[in-house]
């Protein structure tokens, strides 16, 4: 009965149309558009993926082999199964101009490639043309980043390993590029067979042969892989097919939109704060309606009915418009969009992040409002001849606060459900929801501060208004450093965490980094590349070691992701050594070393750390897959492999003779003076063209680069929430300036030029900056802290420049905000708005 | 003879309205001796409230010359006239216009602050006593009641001891106890202050404890 008799209150009521509810609006819109826009493009991306998925993979599906090409008889059960087959090999290499040497990523291809796409050249030409071999000088085409380096252009000649080649053309789009996943090197493409000579992909040579398979129209690709797996159990292919054709891209792209999600919905909280701050203005000013409602005979559920159904409303509007915004800003953006992203984007109304973006809207606005609302059934009828100010209750009824606390919950529980990851979203979700109580505790404590400050302040007019407005009733003290600081901190959080990945990446690594890594090493090179560095003064130190690369496919007799699951240590293939006394730095943790000359079964030395996530033990065994070939050897020994110094460091050491016959090269280390760097990559690499150099210096450049773009793309996120809390605090400027003209009116009466008032406004604008800022920059830094030090396991230390830079942001903001409408309150008269009030 | 307290000659105010400019007042003229008191009376848009505002240097005369203790207001800008009232003017006004977000203390102060004494807090306090509010001092408007409020905004008219008070119909949002109260408050404080006041009324009672009347009709001195 009461809910019609509500609703035909709350019709009433709107007819004022939506006066004073545009920061309500803005906010909500703000912030579901966001998540909804980060949703759309996550979608196009994936349509785009999953329809272009074969032309990505460079056919229907991929079989790939580590240090080796199939044998006749599995090429025989592809050429049985497909219409066309194409075979590439790819491995890294140094691309040679007279004294100038690049790290390259070659890709060796037969005629049939590309199976599916096209390969587009600059200038345009037949790929067979481009690598077809002219007075024997076998063609060739690369990346432009490599040919800029290099110095090259079309028609030039460089040399791979010993052979030279001709660059015919650039290569301008790639069609299987995305699949390959991160390179270190630009690409190198030419025919495979023009390797022969080169030197390159000798024995134990790193190198990857892949398969790509064109399959008649309706083959089940599920059936196919099945069968593939049994046919290839235990030698060492890995199977990748069109339903996901950049399965890395595909995992990137998910974790990326479902981390800016959730940043999305850090904006949806400084969003509600300014929902919440503007039903609670909306319903002060409703307090004598409240109230004659009451004494005509409302009861309490009909009063808060009544405006909970006109807030339902207008948040239904508000996500609509977000829904909307962020469903159709995308599309209108595709061209440029798809420009900028080096993947296929299929961009078109996807309702499925429309309807997630919705929700999260839906419940964050209840969630925010619930709280303000509750307190319109404090209103009584009295509050008609007395304030209403004096008698509110700080906490709303524990039914509310019961629902308030489920809705949170949902909310998590949403997010945690639509990303997939539990653990990032009570990581996100958890610093937010710190973050709000530091920001709440955090306006109290301003307040309080405020309130001593002006005692202290008397016979400073100036300075003591300021904080008399910070520390009295109706500033919107609390919802400012709520908003501005939710936003900053968000920023500053990003700011800490990007600021010590750097430094952790490229600030500390060089003074205990190698210079070089050198791969390919042959065994019969190894003296002479030895003797060359031992004669050089300026080498400090060299570390090398036989590499060769092994799948671990089963550890105690049971398959390996059955005991490890997901493990990175067997999701792929990893370095596999041996070595006939452990390392001089290393730290047995458990077990014993082998004698230097056992040849018994093959025993194993693990990881120490990465053996306690796996759950091994001492005496399991673990059977390896190297070169097609499996070893089943038992652990030993546990070690401790430090990663961070970014020298060699191995998950599994063999002892000698356990893999003594198996083909392979050397890895090598060299700490060397900058200065001499070029020198001794110049003598080894034209001493021994067939090896490859990576110098650490660069390879920390191509990782900080992702790492750049990462962050960038985390920023814009974080500038959102920040657009969000300046809406907020323009709108609670907004909501003061009526307030702020009166004071200066009254001001003016009592004496005061306007110089003192607007002195008065700024200060206070600068405390309300100062403190959102510092407070954002505290809670900014403990989540830096700790996502450095429990996430990256980074030492952490404070970024000082973008600290400085929240501060001095928050200042700015809330110093713009307040002065932008301060002006209008300076030059008001007073009798006029004197009398207005009057 | 002295100076005249207040020297108003052809006083012209029209304000814009949005049917075109309408005269506010047309053409006042006036003095008011030092140590008296005048009430200005007339019926409701007669303009007494807007005499009062110009002679407060509140709201600039389009035309005519206001002069108050010697000098031309009506050549002040908004600051200088800021300045002027530091120390001179008390102003009470029908709505009480306490500063919200200060307490009693800090709102009988501030004038003091403004007029630069060193002991603005204890003079402020001092105030707050006389008008029976001493136990008060800690309160924020919305915590007071009506009548108390007006009696924070007396003592803060009063508390610099100004050479001219201004009453806006200070009683017009009390009940007559507390108005009664209230004026009986306003004329002893400004016999002991000895401070000019001029006060606008609708009420002939309180007219008549002044030592003058004005009565005003359309704009002008009836």
């Amino acid at each position: 009965m009461s809910l019609r008799l509500a609703a035909r209150f709350a019709r009433r009521e709107m007819r004022g149309g939506l006066q004073g509810f545009r920061l309500f609006l803005a906010c909500l819109a703000l912030g579901v558009a966001a998540i909804a826009a980060v949703g759309s493009v996550r979608a196009a991306i994936e349509a785009g993926l999953s329809r272009e998925g074969a032309a990505l993979l460079g056919g229907d599906a991929e079989l790939d082999f580590t240090y080796r090409f199939a044998t006749a008889e599995e090429r025989a059960w592809m050429a049985q199964r497909a219409d066309a087959v194409s075979e590439i090999v790819e491995f890294r290499s140094m691309a040679v101009v007279g004294d100038d040497r690049a790290l390259t990523q070659i890709k060796g291809v037969d005629d049939a490639y590309p199976l599916i796409g096209e390969m587009v050249l600059d200038p345009a030409m037949p790929l067979e043309t481009a690598l077809a071999t002219v007075d024997d000088l076998p063609g060739a085409v690369m990346e432009r980043a490599l040919s800029d380096r290099l110095g090259l252009t079309a028609g030039d000649v460089f040399r791979l390993g010993t052979r030279d080649y001709r660059l015919n053309a650039l290569i301008k789009r790639e069609p299987d590029s995305a699949a390959s996943g991160f390179a270190l090197g630009p690409r190198t493409l030419l025919r495979r067979d023009t390797l022969q000579g080169s030197g390159l992909l000798a024995a134990g040579t790193l190198y990857n042969s892949k398969y790509r398979l064109d399959l008649a129209e309706g083959t089940e690709l599920s059936t196919l892989e099945a069968e593939a797996e049994a046919h290839f159990e235990n030698a060492g292919m890995r199977w990748t097919d069109a339903r996901n054709g950049a399965p890395g891209v595909a995992r990137f792209v998910e974790r990326l939109s479902a981390f800016l999600v959730l940043v999305g919905l850090s904006g949806l909280a400084v969003g509600g704060v300014g929902v919440s701050a503007a039903v609670r203005a909306y319903l002060q000013g409703k307090t004598g309606v409240i109230a004659t409602l009451r004494a005509l005979g409302a009861d309490r559920a009909t009063i808060f009915q009544t405006y909970f159904i006109q807030i339902g409303a207008l948040t239904l509007l508000g996500v609509g418009i977000g829904v909307v915004l962020g469903g159709v800003v995308p599309l209108l953006l595709s061209p440029l969009i798809a420009a900028r992203l080096p993947l296929p984007t299929s961009f078109a109304l996807y309702p499925a992040p429309l309807i997630e973006a919705g929700l999260y809207g839906l419940l964050t606005a209840l969630a925010f409002t619930l709280w303000p609302l509750a307190r319109s059934e404090d209103v009584r009828a009295a509050t008609l001849f007395r304030d209403a100010w004096a008698g509110a209750r700080s906490l709303p009824a524990p039914r509310y606060l019961v629902a308030i606390t489920a809705l949170a919950a949902a909310l998590v529980g949403l997010a945690g459900w639509f990303n997939g990851s539990w653990w990032l979203t009570l990581w996100t979700l958890g610093g937010i929801a710190g973050a709000l109580l530091i920001l709440v505790l955090a306006s109290l404590l301003l307040r309080t501060l405020a309130r001593g400050g002006a005692r202290m302040a008397r016979g400073r007019p100036r300075l003591r208004w300021a904080l008399a407005a910070l520390a009295g009733p109706g500033e919107g003290a609390g919802a400012v450093v709520l908003s501005l600081g939710l936003g900053l901190s968000v920023l500053a959080a990003v700011g800490q965490i990007d600021g010590n990945l750097r430094q952790a990446i490229s600030g500390n690594l060089p003074d205990v980094a190698p210079s070089y890594f050198f791969v390919d090493i042959q065994k019969d090179q190894m003296p002479g590349y030895t003797k060359r560095l031992r004669d050089d003064p300026a080498v400090s130190r060299i570390d090398s070691a036989p590499m060769l690369r092994g799948v671990v496919t089963e550890i105690n007799g049971k398959p390996a992701k059955d005991v490890a699951g997901d493990h990175w240590v067997v999701s792929g293939d990893r370095g596999v050594t041996y070595a006939a006394h452990p390392d001089p730095d290393a730290i047995i943790t458990q077990g014993t070393w082998w004698e230097p000359d056992y040849d018994g079964p093959p025993l194993i030395s693990f990881a120490a750390e990465e053996a306690k996530e796996i759950g091994l033990q001492l005496g399991d065994t673990l059977t390896i897959n190297v070169l097609g070939r499996d070893i089943t050897g038992t652990i030993a020994s546990f070690r401790e492999v430090d990663f961070s110094t970014a020298g060699i460091g191995f998950i599994l050491t063999m002892n000698p003779a356990a893999l003594a016959g198996a083909p392979h090269t050397f890895i090598s280390t060299v700490y060397a003076e900058e200065a001499a760097e070029a020198a001794i990559l110049r003598d080894l690499a034209t001493a021994y063209p067939n090896i490859t150099a990576i110098r650490v210096r660069d390879a920390i450049d191509r990782v900080s680069a992702v790492l750049v773009s990462l962050a960038a793309a985390t920023s814009y996120g974080a500038l959102a929430t920040l657009l969000t809390g300046f809406v907020v605090l323009i709108g609670a400027a907004a909501a003061g300036a009526s307030a702020r003209t009166y004071e200066a009116a009254l001001l003016k009466t009592l004496g005061a030029p306007r110089r003192a008032i607007a002195a008065s406004f700024v200060l206070r604008a600068v405390f309300l900056g100062l403190f959102a800022g510092s407070v954002a920059l505290l809670a900014g830094c403990l989540g830096g802290w700790a996502v450095s030090t429990f996430v990256m396991e980074t030492d952490y230390s404070i970024i000082w420049s973008s600290a400085l830079a929240i501060i001095a942001g928050g200042i700015a903001a809330t110093v713009l905000a307040g002065l932008g409408f301060a002006v209008t309150s300076l030059n008001a008269r007073p009798a006029q708005v004197l009398r207005a009030r009057e | 003879m002295t100076d005249p307290v207040f020297y108003l000659q052809d006083v012209v105010l029209s304000l814009k309205g949005n049917a075109g400019p309408v005269d506010i007042l047309r053409g006042i003229s006036l003095e008011v001796e030092s140590g008296t008191s005048v009430a200005l009376t007339g019926p409701s848009g007669s303009g007494k409230s807007s005499l009062l505002m110009v002679m407060g240097g509140l709201e600039q005369a389009t035309g005519g010359t206001v002069q108050a203790l010697g000098e031309n207001l009506s050549a002040m800008n908004e600051d200088a006239l800021a300045r002027f009232r530091q120390g001179r003017m008390g102003i009470v006004f029908q709505s009480f216009h306490l500063i919200p977000t200060m307490t009693a203390l800090e709102n009988v102060a501030t004038p003091l602050e403004l007029a630069g004494m060193d002991d603005a807090f204890d003079q402020a306090q001092a105030a707050l006593d006389l008008v029976g509010l001493g136990h008060r001092t800690g309160h924020y408007p919305a915590q007071m009641s009506g009548g108390e409020q007006q009696r924070v905004a007396l003592a803060r008219a009063c508390a610099p001891r100004p050479a001219i008070l201004l009453a806006d119909e200070p009683t017009g949002n009390l009940d007559s106890v507390n108005g009664a109260a209230i004026m009986d408050l306003l004329f002893s404080l400004r016999d002991q202050y000895g401070a000019t006041l001029v006060l606008v009324t609708h009420d002939p009672v309180l007219a008549e404890r002044c030592d003058r009347t004005i009565a005003l009709a359309d704009g002008r001195i009836a």
